[in-house]
Parts: structure tokens; sequence; C-alpha cells
């Protein structure tokens, strides 16, 4: 036996022992920011429709890192994100490839596509501000620039600066009204903390009930996901939530999105898969298991969503915030806005 | 000591060094590479400054709160006579199969002011809001170190209570004998004679802290951890993270040679390795009941408390929490744990022996360099390991192509092989420790002994010395199987498509602030933690 052969066998061998390597005959593989309880029921139901098996890798950190330096060898089809943020930073750092396809052209508006259609949005969420039921009642006018001011002293809480949904928050008020300006009212936010930045999203309203706080920062589609949990209720039902910026800017919006990975093994089955993120199945699997806001036109969202009503969007471009991504988290920095 | 023929057992310490090594390297070279986006000097001259302060009293706190738990748990239960002691000596250990990120969410849980402990004060004393009264945040730097230390001071008592049973006996009479009181004998003999274990294990604590991220960001201290991951994941500088993870490491270093050197003189053996059981001080009256209080409240707070409460929320949230891929996470979690704890203590003994067949400068600089990746935090480990190993990856399908052979991917970067370096690279640390602490211990003169009696080196290690060392050995291997069932930063990275581990399916509920769910699988870990302790425990008993 040839050292090639042999060579060719051993290796082989190797390759059947590792499991991101399996030869089944039609599937896809997805890196995901996206949590396993909203993702998985998703692929089921893909798999039941299509045949094709999905193998998914789920990480809160560093799935982009993973990815460039795993370079044209990469296994990885799609990369599915919770925030904008990440998929500007993908594509910036060209890991995407665009995708021309009729169906999620006809699915995702323009304005949830990327440059180039090396991304595309599927669901979009507010950033709102809730206020206490028992002390505030709601307040319907209510700023981003409200809470910088004085008489929000000690009221406020929100989890730390950096999280990619904050950061996105900084970058578009540095978008819309100056790197100065942002920096003014990110220290008079910072005075206004009721407490050190920490916990996440719901352990901000959580603080509300407490009688910590009176306002806190959340996005949208917790306040669905409380009311569904037993020990969480009583936290959802003190407070309002409230669409900030209605007679300015409008609300600020992120996106969870999708990137096809440039050296995709799969890209037909990775287009088919974004294909059917973007249908009416699993835009209404967002809808109802997420309570984020569909991006595909037709698609409605979940009752309870539906009932907080209809609000202004801020319209600015996602590409216009991306751009301040960097210049926010150093603002952060130079306020020492976690510490 | 250079030798003319060619012996291989001198290539192998430094292969595996190397091979440990390599994405510490891979992150040092990085280091130095340009950075553009200047970041460094951006974070130098705004929060750089509290991050490294704020490292450095979290390091200081954990080592000296888990002194005060260690130290006296220790001494009792190697020299005196105390009802529960047999149980006790034992049981000391278990703290270390809490997984700190589960403790720290149950303390909050606990001591929140929905939480049960501020609910029932509020009840007693009548009080309304939170304005009625002072209750202390946990959420601090003090917290955090608190709790560090509940699951990390078992280290340190494990490596004392070793020293002090295998100090000589004799010495501790003769002090006796020459008039000093127990109080006195204390710190006049045990403490320097237990020096070395007392090194090994604040470097262990020290290194671990540093290299935590999960439970000081849960309390919403920022470390120089955090400044590694905010400049590597959300401004994508490499470098500036390679940065601070070198200073780290080399701060580390430091700290660690100074300490062997002011050691470099000493040198202890035991001498009487039948400890004998009538040399303990019975404790009677207000001492016993002063050291009963001590350990077990200190057991209360680490295991009992924390544990109760798991169990609780497991119980309330069953049908949940039970499902058939527990089963097979549980399974995973378990040969991984155990396939890295036989690798570690391979890791362990051929480091340490080759310092022991041929000491000097370069040995002891391969069971060093061994070491580094322990303090290094996962997610960086993770990085670093994917360096090498996807260049791997790269150069053989380059190669494979070139002789026309079928490119396989990566075989590598893309399987087990990587999560298993990656906790290798992180965990060789602490069997390495432990090996070498109980190492020292046996005389050279045994050794000299055994080869002037005509065996070879190997066989010298094999008869002699892993006989004279195998509850070192043994306590290796649990450390290192528990560290991995609990390991879970770089296990969420580098783990292959559809793997989870018990620690990554804890992690999805726990970071929605949903450990309700979470419980059942958390018990999972620290049962399958305590099982080795006791299963090896038992062994050891049965022996004596």
């Amino acid at each position: 036996m040839s050292i090639k052969k042999g060579l060719t066998i051993l290796l082989a061998g190797a390759s059947v022992l590792t499991s991101s390597l399996s030869f089944a005959a039609e599937e896809v593989n997805v890196y995901s920011y996206r949590q396993p309880f909203l993702i998985d029921p998703m692929m089921k139901e893909f798999t039941a429709e299509t045949g094709i098996k999905v193998n998914i890798l789920f990480a809160k950190k560093g799935l982009i890192e993973r990815i460039k330096r795993e370079g044209q060898l990469s296994t990885a089809d799609i990369m599915l994100t919770s925030d904008f943020s990440r998929l500007a930073l993908f594509t910036e750092d060209g890991l995407a490839q665009p995708v021309e396809s009729k169906i999620l052209d006809k699915n995702i508006p323009a304005k949830f596509q990327g440059e180039n259609k090396q991304w595309f949005a599927l669901t979009s969420r507010t950033r709102n501000i809730y206020s206490s039921v028992e002390r505030v009642g709601p307040a319907p006018d209510i700023t981003y620039q409200d809470l910088a001011t004085p008489a929000f002293k000690g009221k406020v809480c929100m989890r730390s600066g950096k999280h990619p949904y904050n950061v996105s928050l900084l970058a578009s008020i540095i978008a819309h009204e100056g790197e100065a300006k942002a920096k003014t009212w990110l220290e008079g936010l910072k005075a206004n903390l009721a407490r050190k930045p920490q916990g996440n999203d719901r352990a901000q309203v959580k603080a509300v009930k407490e009688g910590l706080c009176d306002y806190a920062l959340t996005n949208s589609y917790y306040l669905g996901k409380m009311l569904n949990d037993p020990k969480q209720v009583s936290w959802a039902e003190s407070v309002h939530i409230n669409f900030p910026n209605q007679a300015t800017t409008g609300t600020h919006m992120n996106v969870s999105g999708v990137a096809l990975v440039k050296h995709a093994p799969h890209k037909e089955n990775a287009i088919k898969l974004m294909e059917f993120l973007s249908g009416d199945v699993a835009q209404k699997m967002y809808a109802e298991i997420n309570y984020e806001y569909p991006v595909k036109t037709g698609v409605k969202a979940s009752e309870l969503v539906a009932s907080w009503g209809e609000f202004k969007e801020d319209e600015i471009k996602l590409s216009e915030v991306a751009a301040q991504h960097k210049a926010a988290i150093k603002l952060l920095d130079e306020v020492k806005f976690d510490l | 000591m250079i030798s003319k023929s060619f012996n291989p057992y001198k290539l192998l310490p430094w292969a595996v060094t190397c091979i440990l090594l390599s994405p510490v390297l891979a992150i040092f070279l990085n280091a130095f590479s340009f950075d553009e986006s200047g970041s460094f000097e951006h974070l130098l001259n705004t929060v750089l400054p509290t991050y490294i302060s704020n490292s450095v009293l979290v390091i200081v706190s954990v080592v000296l709160i888990s002194i005060v738990f260690a130290l006296p748990c220790a001494w009792f239960v190697a020299c005196c006579e105390f009802p529960t002691r047999q149980k006790l000596q034992w049981i000391l250990m278990l703290p270390l199969a809490m997984p700190p990120y589960i403790v720290a969410i149950v303390y909050t849980d606990l001591l929140d002011f929905a939480g049960p402990v501020q609910l029932a004060l509020r009840g007693w004393f009548g009080w309304q809001s939170i304005d009625d009264y002072y209750f202390p945040d946990i959420r601090t730097l003090f917290g955090a170190s608190f709790i560090l230390a509940l699951s990390l001071f078992p280290y340190l008592y494990l490596l004392l209570r070793g020293a002090f049973l295998t100090q000589s006996a004799g010495l501790f009479q003769a002090a006796r004998t020459l008039g000093l009181s127990p109080y006195r004998a204390f710190w006049r003999v045990s403490i320097p004679l237990s020096r070395s274990a007392m090194a090994v294990g604040i470097s262990l604590i020290a290194m671990e802290t540093l290299g935590d991220f999960a439970t000081v960001n849960y309390f919403a201290v920022h470390t120089l951890t955090t400044a590694i991951y905010d400049t590597w994941l959300e401004l994508g500088s490499l470098t500036t993270a390679a940065k601070i993870s070198s200073l780290m490491l080399l701060v580390l270093v430091i700290l660690i040679s100074l300490e062997n050197y002011s050691r470099r003189k000493q040198q202890v053996y035991q001498r009487n390795s039948s400890g004998s059981t009538d040399l303990r001080f019975y404790l009677t009256g207000w001492k016993k009941w002063g050291v009963l209080l001590f350990t077990w409240s200190l057991l209360g707070l680490s295991l009992f408390i924390p544990i109760g409460t798991l169990i609780y929320y497991a119980f309330h949230y069953f049908s949940e929490s039970l499902n058939d891929q527990l089963f097979s996470y549980t399974l995973n979690s378990l040969w991984l744990a155990f396939l890295v704890a036989i690798l570690a203590l391979l890791v362990a003994l051929i480091v340490n022996f080759y310092q022991r067949l041929s000491p000097g400068v370069f040995a002891k600089s391969s069971i060093r360099l061994s070491s580094l990746g322990y303090a290094v935090p996962g997610t960086v480990v993770a990085i670093g390991v994917l360096i090498p190993l996807t260049s791997l990856d790269l150069l053989l399908n380059d190669l494979l192509i070139k002789w026309d052979v079928s490119p396989v991917g990566l075989i590598f970067s893309g399987s087990l092989v990587i999560l298993v370096l990656g906790y290798l690279v992180r965990f060789s640390a602490i069997a390495v420790g432990s090996v070498d602490s109980s190492l020292v211990q046996v005389p050279p003169s045994l050794d000299l002994a055994s080869r002037t009696l005509g065996n070879g080196p190997a066989k010298t290690l094999w008869r002699v010395n892993i006989p004279l060392i195998k509850k070192g050995l043994l306590t290796a291997f649990i450390l290192v199987f528990i560290e991995s069932m609990k390991e879970l930063p770089a296990a969420l990275l580098l783990r292959p498509f559809n793997f989870e581990t018990l620690a990554t399916y804890v992690y999805q509920y726990v970071s929605d602030e949903m450990i309700e769910y979470a419980a059942l699988p958390a018990l999972m870990i620290i049962a399958l933690g305590l099982i080795p302790f006791i299963v090896v425990n038992r062994l050891l008993e049965q022996k004596h």
C-alpha cells in the first residue's frame, strides 16, 4: 500500500469520526447567536418541510471569530445574529456573500436588506422605556433624552452599557445628534442611574417592581416573555411599556438577522433555509414565540404585541447606526458608564 | 544535562509543553502585531486603571478569604480530634464541585429585595419599602470575592491538609517537647513547613480568579477579563485583547517565580509517612464547639444552602426540566471530563518526572509554562486554541491537495479534538501542581536507592514514585474531572455542531434569569462531581 493511499484511508477514517463532517445526504450548518428555545422549533419545521437536516452551534460570544479563523475550510453555511451590530461586523470582515433570491426579495423589504444583499433582517424590535405602574403610570410622551434630565435622578435602571442593544441605541443617538451631544446625554444618564448597570433586560423590570427604580430601559419582546413565565409575570404586571420619542425621531429599532457565510459548503440548502426563515411559517413563529415584529409584510405581530399599539419608528438607516458602533463603545469607556 | 545518547523521554516533556503552550504563544504573538485601531491607548486613558485595580482587589480578597476559610479547617482536621472530624475531612472538599456562577445566582436570588431573606426580615420588623432599612448589596466586589472563595477555598484546604498530615510528626513533637503551646507550634512549625502547599494553593486560586468571567460579570464587577472581552468581541481588536492577556500572564509569571525563588533553598521531605493519630489535640468544651460551628457553617454556606435551594427549584419545576436530552448531555459531560482528566494526569506525570530526572532551569520552566493556560479566561483560551489548530487544518488540507488526495476539512478544529485541547490547556495546571506538591515530598534518596539496586529510571518511576504519590494522582484526577464538568466558556465556543454539555445546557436558562429550569441539570453537574470524591475517598480509607 502506498503512503498516499494509506494516508487517504487514515484521514478519511479520521474525518468520519469527527462530528462536524457527517456525510448526510442533505444538510445545512448554522452558527447561531440566537437561542435554542426559539431556533430549534423553526429548524424542526424546516426539516419536516424539506428533508434537509440542520446542524447548529449556539453561542453568545465569539462565533464570528471562530468563522474568521476557520477560513475557507469553515463548515458553517449560515450565521444567525440577535442584533444588528454583529451583522455589520460580519459583513465588514468580508465573511458573508451576497444572495440573489426572488423569495427573499419578495419577503424582506429593501430597508431590511444589507448592502449588496449580504445580510437580511428577519425580525425587528424596539428599545422601550418601561415605567412603574404604581409610581409613574403610562408615559406616552417620554423620550430617551428625558432619561438624562435632572427630574429622573436616581430613577433609571438599565443593563451594561456595553450590551449590543444599548450600544446600538447610543450609536443611533450619535448618528442623530453628533458625538458631543451624545456624550452629554450619556453622562446625564449615568448620573440618573439608581444603581450601577447590571443584570439583563428582565432584571431591570424586576428592579422596577421592587421599587429600586421607576424606569427601565428594555427591549419590547421581554414583556411578552415575562408575562408567560409563572415567576416573572408579576414583574411584567408592575410596568407600562412606552414607545419613546414619538414626537421627535421615533423609537429606536434593532434587528436580528441572517447572512450566508462566504465559504458555505451547502450554499443551495442554506439559501433554502434563509428563504424559509423569511417565509410565513417562520415569521409567525418569531412573532408568537418571541414577541418580535416580523419583517415580512402581511405577517401580523402577536395579539399581545399588537395590543401595545401603533408607533412611530426611527427611520434612520441601519448602516448609519452601525457606522457609529465603535465610537459608541469608546464613549462608554470615556464616561466610565459601567463603573 | 546533555546526554550523548538520544533519549525520547527528554523530547516528550517538551512536546507536551509546546502543545499546551501553543495557544498562549499564539496570543502573545498577536499582542506584538501592529494595532492601528489605537484601542489600547484608548483603554489606558479611560477604564483600564480601574479594571486593573479591580482585578488586583478581587484576587487579593479571594485569596485572603480562602485562607481564612481553608487554613483553620485544614489544621483542625489534620491535627485535632473532635466529633465529625472523619466526615469533615472529605466533606470539606466537596464545595469544589459547585460551579461559582450557579452559587452566585442562588445567593443573589436569596438575598435580593424580593428574595426570601429580605422578605422574612420585612415580615418580622414590619418594614415596608427599600428605604426603611439597610441591607448589604451582594452585587459588589466583596460579594463576588466571597462567592468565588466559597467554591475555591477547598483547593487550599486540600493541599494544606495534605501538608499537615505528611509533615513529620517528630518535628511537631519536638516543638511541643521544647515547650511550645499548640498555638505557637502551629505558627512556628506547621505553617513554615506547609509553605510549598500554601504557595501552590494560592496560585491555583489566584489563577482561577483571574480567569473567571461569569461570576464577576454577574456581579457587575469589571476586571481585566472584561477589558479583554470588550476589546476583542465588541471593538474587534484581537491585538489589544492579546496585549491585555499577555500583561495578565506576565504579572502572574513574575509572582509565581518570585515565590519559587524565595523558596529555592527550602527542602521539605516526608520522613515519617505513617502519621500517628494519637498526636492529635483532643478538643473539648468551647474549643470543640467553636471548631464545629466554624467548619459546619462554612459548609452550610458553600454547600448545603446552594444545593438545598437548587433541590427546591428542581422539585417545583421537575416536569419542565426533565427531558430525554438531559441523559445524552450528561453522558457527553461525563466522558469528556473523564478523558480530559486522564490526559491531564499524563501531562502532569510527564513534566513532573522530567524535572525529577533532570532537574534544572529547563525542567522547571516546562512545569511553569505548561500551567500558564489556567490563568487565561476560557473564551481567550478558546481563541488561543483555534489559532494553531485551524492553521494546522489549513496546512494539512493544502498539503493533501498538493498530493492529489481529497482534502478532509477541519479534522482538528472542527472536532472534539479542539475541545479536549482547550480543556487541557486550561486545567493541566491543576494536575501539574497537585502532582508537583506530592512529588516534592518523596525524598530523592528513595530514587537513588532504587537506581543503586539496578532499576532504570522508568522502573523507578513505576515501582517507587508512583505508588508513593498515588493520593496526589487521584486528587489531580478528581480536580480536573470536576473543573471539566463545570467548564463553560471554552465549551460554548469550541464544541462541534449539535453538541451540548450539562454546563452549556444550564447556561441557556441561567443567561435568561431562569435558574429554576436549570436547577436539575445544575444538580447533575454537582452530583457527578461529588461521586468520584466519595468513591476515591472510600478507596483511600479502606487502604488505611
